[in-house]
């Protein structure tokens, strides 16, 4: 065990900010990232469900890149 | 939609989106779970059993995501090359969605990189960036991360825009040499590397445990992530298909 106490875990022998400025931002970004991706996902099926209503319930129009 | 599990098991079956697309979708769930439970045990080591080192301190700590954040950066990059290259030779369509599906991770991970570089820089060298070869390619990739992701999202065309990203993807990919062999090349600020193929690595076994540990809860996130995005891709892509309009009547009845 490293630490004698949680105060002396969270100053991280002084180094505090360098230390939990790293894991913090880290955590940010990938919290950050999963809600995009979620928010991607909900907005691509509502989006696709809308588009799909607009045309009478029948796939979405045929693109440019549909006969492969 | 059923697997097909009986005779004979097709890796290639699984190159079509409407099998690969529920096949994510299963997958993506175990990846998450198994990169939370491989970062808390790597967290555990990382804060709790690896020793203070002898002449750093506490600050050395930041190299359990430092190194797993730069080494997913250059590997999700390269893998980035190797789909965009699938693309263009075989043409498939899930290859190039693929690559779209892990730049945005890429980029995050070069960027954490980027930022615990900086954070563990200012102690130890007294900057928080210099100008140093291994500083300046990885800043470099950043820029081809985001390049990758501003061109594939500028052209109109689909399919047009899976080919100019893959053409930088393939030739962004000469970067990462770079990058990884830029301590070696150059005499730069940056250390060497801790862990190699050829040489007993440089720092105590528990400290190594930790840092692997924690670059496979990185890979793990990584498929988990990239999995989750690709199917919004290819759900966008294939919306002209009966099957999407299969899965979005399921997804619609949904309260």
């Amino acid at each position: 065990m490293n630490w004698n106490s949680w105060a002396a875990f969270w100053d991280m022998g002084g180094a505090a900010f360098y230390v939990w400025g790293s894991y913090g931002v880290t955590f940010i970004a990938i919290v950050a990232e999963l809600l995009l991706v979620f928010r991607r996902r909900r907005d691509t099926l509502t989006r696709l469900l809308r588009l799909r209503r607009a045309q009478g319930g029948r796939p979405a129009a045929a693109s440019p890149d549909s006969s492969d | 939609m059923t697997m097909q599990s009986s005779r004979g098991f097709h890796l290639f079956h699984f190159a079509a989106p409407n099998t690969f697309y529920p096949l994510a979708g299963r997958l993506a769930p175990w990846f998450a779970g198994l990169a939370a439970l491989l970062a808390a045990l790597g967290l555990w080591l990382a804060f709790f059993v690896a020793p203070t080192d002898a002449t750093q301190g506490e600050v050395y700590r930041v190299i359990f995501i430092h190194v797993p954040a730069a080494w997913m950066s250059m590997f999700v990059y390269l893998v980035m090359a190797f789909w965009s290259g699938m693309g263009i030779i075989f043409n498939t369509r899930l290859s190039a969605l693929m690559a779209r599906a892990l730049a945005p991770t890429g980029a995050m991970f070069c960027f954490v990189a980027l930022w615990t570089g900086a954070l563990w820089g200012r102690p130890t060298w007294g900057a928080y960036w210099v100008w140093d070869a291994r500083l300046t390619s990885q800043l470099l990739l950043l820029f081809l991360y985001f390049g990758y992701i501003a061109l594939t999202e500028a052209i109109e065309d689909p399919r047009r825009g899976d080919r100019a990203g893959a053409i930088l993807a393939l030739v962004g990919a000469v970067n990462v040499p770079i990058i990884y062999f830029s301590v070696k090349w150059w005499n730069t600020l940056h250390q060497g590397a801790s862990v190699s193929l050829t040489k007993a690595p440089s720092m105590a076994a528990t400290m190594l445990w930790g840092m692997l540990i924690m670059a496979l809860a990185a890979w793990a996130y990584t498929i988990a992530v990239a999995l989750w995005r690709v199917r919004s891709l290819i759900l966008e892509r294939e919306r002209h298909t009966d099957w999407v309009s299969a899965e979005l009547d399921r997804q619609g009845a949904r309260p």
